[in-house]
């Protein structure tokens, strides 16, 4: 699957919503200062990588794609929790850059402060969209292999149940 | 208390900014990335930068490497939660948050004492 944007998807979240992660985002980052403040950079630091907004953004994607689902009139509770959770596994290939970002900073904060964020975003980038497409393609390999179209299912089905397939994978 | 409205103001925007991302892009797993996105750390370390100098900044990016692993498996634990127990998120993601201290502040402990 490509990656598309969507921009519909703006229309389903109400006001009140952006204003809840406005207002998380904005506490998130006030704390993560406070207990710098208090605790010293070192544990600081870890809160740099907290799932602040994570619990809102969650239950936004559940709550949007049960809503979805229940307009087109089937029950969308299982399809609520299935697209959180693949947000979340796309969070966890996103801390991979995440670490990325905060090993450049750790190495690049004494030369430029504006050269290390820069190279630490880019490295975010880079390193998230890598691994995401890794992920991707092993998917895709794993589904002409051993997925329910793979040609081992197909032996495997009697031959007026299986489902037809136009081409094999080479 | 101005620095503390500036941390607010940034911190909000860049966190809204990343969440109108992960809304607009498809597939969910690869919107999912902004959910990682460093956002609160832009905001944070900008003003670090400008109040305590480079040196600090620097030590806040260590640490941020040990919270980023904590995250990774913070996310891996909130999508088991709702794909094998079938928990509702919010039960899932604020079960999760023991996960990311333990690893945290664990990993912290081991690494820097």
């Amino acid at each position: 699957m490509n990656v598309r944007i969507k921009l519909s998807a703006l229309r389903e979240t109400r006001w009140h919503e952006y204003l809840t992660r406005f207002v998380f985002g904005g506490l998130a980052t006030v704390c993560a200062g406070a207990i710098a403040s208090l605790s010293g950079p070192e544990i600081g630091g870890l809160f740099l990588a907290f799932p602040a907004v994570f619990c809102a953004s969650a239950t936004l994607i559940e709550k949007h794609e049960r809503e979805r689902k229940e307009k087109a009139g089937v029950r969308g509770t299982r399809r609520g929790k299935e697209a959180a959770a693949l947000d979340a596994a796309g969070a966890a290939l996103g801390s991979f850059g995440l670490l990325a970002f905060g090993a450049a900073i750790w190495l690049l904060a004494g030369y430029s402060s504006w050269l290390a964020i820069l190279v630490a975003s880019a490295a975010w980038c880079v390193v998230s969209l890598l691994l995401w497409s890794i992920r991707r393609r092993i998917w895709a390999w794993r589904q002409l292999n051993f997925g329910p179209w793979s040609a081992a299912a197909q032996a495997s089905f009697p031959k007026s149940k299986a489902p037809r397939i136009e081409a094999g994978p080479d | 208390m101005t620095e503390y409205v500036i941390r607010f103001c940034l911190g909000g925007f860049a966190v809204s900014a990343f969440a109108v991302l992960g809304d607009l892009f498809r597939p969910k797993s690869f919107a999912g990335l902004f959910g990682a996105a460093p956002s609160v750390a832009v905001a944070t370390l900008a003003m670090a930068f400008w109040n305590q100098g480079a040196a600090y900044a620097a030590l806040e990016g260590r640490s941020m490497m040990i919270g980023s692993l904590a995250l990774c498996l913070y996310s891996v634990a909130v999508c088991q939660l709702m794909k094998r127990y079938e928990l509702p998120a919010l039960v899932a993601t604020v079960l999760s948050l023991t996960v990311w201290t333990l690893i945290a502040l664990g990993g912290k402990w081991l690494l820097f004492g």
